[in-house]
């Protein structure tokens, strides 16, 4: 399950329900992505998403197939916020279910590492010396790129 | 043609998105940008480096030998920073 949203989500009741009812299910996994208060050697005192609506959903739901193609998972949810953040602050929810713990942890990891390349957010910091887009990093691109030749 | 931009493009270019009639001549992505360059001023200035230019082709990455055609959603954005 896909969800694209600006208001927070509470991680025990997201878990609870992904499981609730399957108990084919035997290992839960989960990321979760937060807002740090440091931009390189910038304070960060805030950070707004800003994203594709439509193709966000649309490249979110094509991760989801593939990672269900790739390992026998029960259930799959990527929850992304948008708007206006805080340190501390949620972004993301990454949460994988499976039989057992190789796959959902594996599946989970696969995920996150995708979403980072591939969902097309943009996130801006506001620091002391003022607004500025945040660059993307060469270390996300060679995470995303380990998982094209392995199952 | 819809076009939109995000992120810092849409910031220098100063509008998020816009309709274009394609003039006949461009049949591909490059062709798109050379000419949105052509614009000048806040265009020349945003599509000055195109290795930090990501494009989408109806909401599909594409490279700059995608055809582009009438009635395509064309998205033009840096290369993305969520999670």
């Amino acid at each position: 399950m896909i969800r694209v949203q600006r208001e927070d989500f509470d991680v025990g009741v997201e878990l609870e329900r992904l499981a609730a009812g399957n108990h084919r299910i035997g290992g839960l996994s989960s990321f979760i992505g937060l807002v740090r208060d440091m931009g390189g050697e910038e304070r960060v005192s805030a950070l707004t998403l800003e994203h594709y609506p439509g193709m966000t959903e649309k490249k979110l739901g094509e991760m989801e197939t593939e990672a269900h193609r790739r390992w026998p998972l029960d259930a799959v949810l990527i929850i992304h916020r948008y708007g206006r953040l805080e340190p501390g602050d949620r972004i993301v929810l990454v949460a994988t279910a499976s039989p057992h713990r190789e796959a959902a942890l594996a599946a989970c990891q696969f995920l996150i590492d995708w979403l980072k390349t591939d969902a097309p957010f943009w996130k801006s910091e506001e620091t002391p010396a003022g607004e500025r887009w945040v660059e993307s990093r060469a270390e996300d691109e060679a995470a995303r790129r380990r998982w094209k030749l392995c199952p | 043609m819809k076009l939109l931009y995000f992120a810092w493009l849409r910031a220098r270019i100063g509008c998020a998105e816009e309709e274009l009639d394609l003039p006949p001549e461009i049949r591909e992505v490059a062709g798109l940008l050379d000419w949105l360059q052509s614009r000048g001023g806040r265009y020349a200035e945003a599509l000055r480096d195109l290795s930090v230019v990501r494009v989408a082709v109806n909401q599909n990455y594409v490279g700059l030998e995608h055809p582009v055609r009438e009635g395509d959603e064309v998205a033009i954005f840096p290369p993305v920073t969520g999670g």
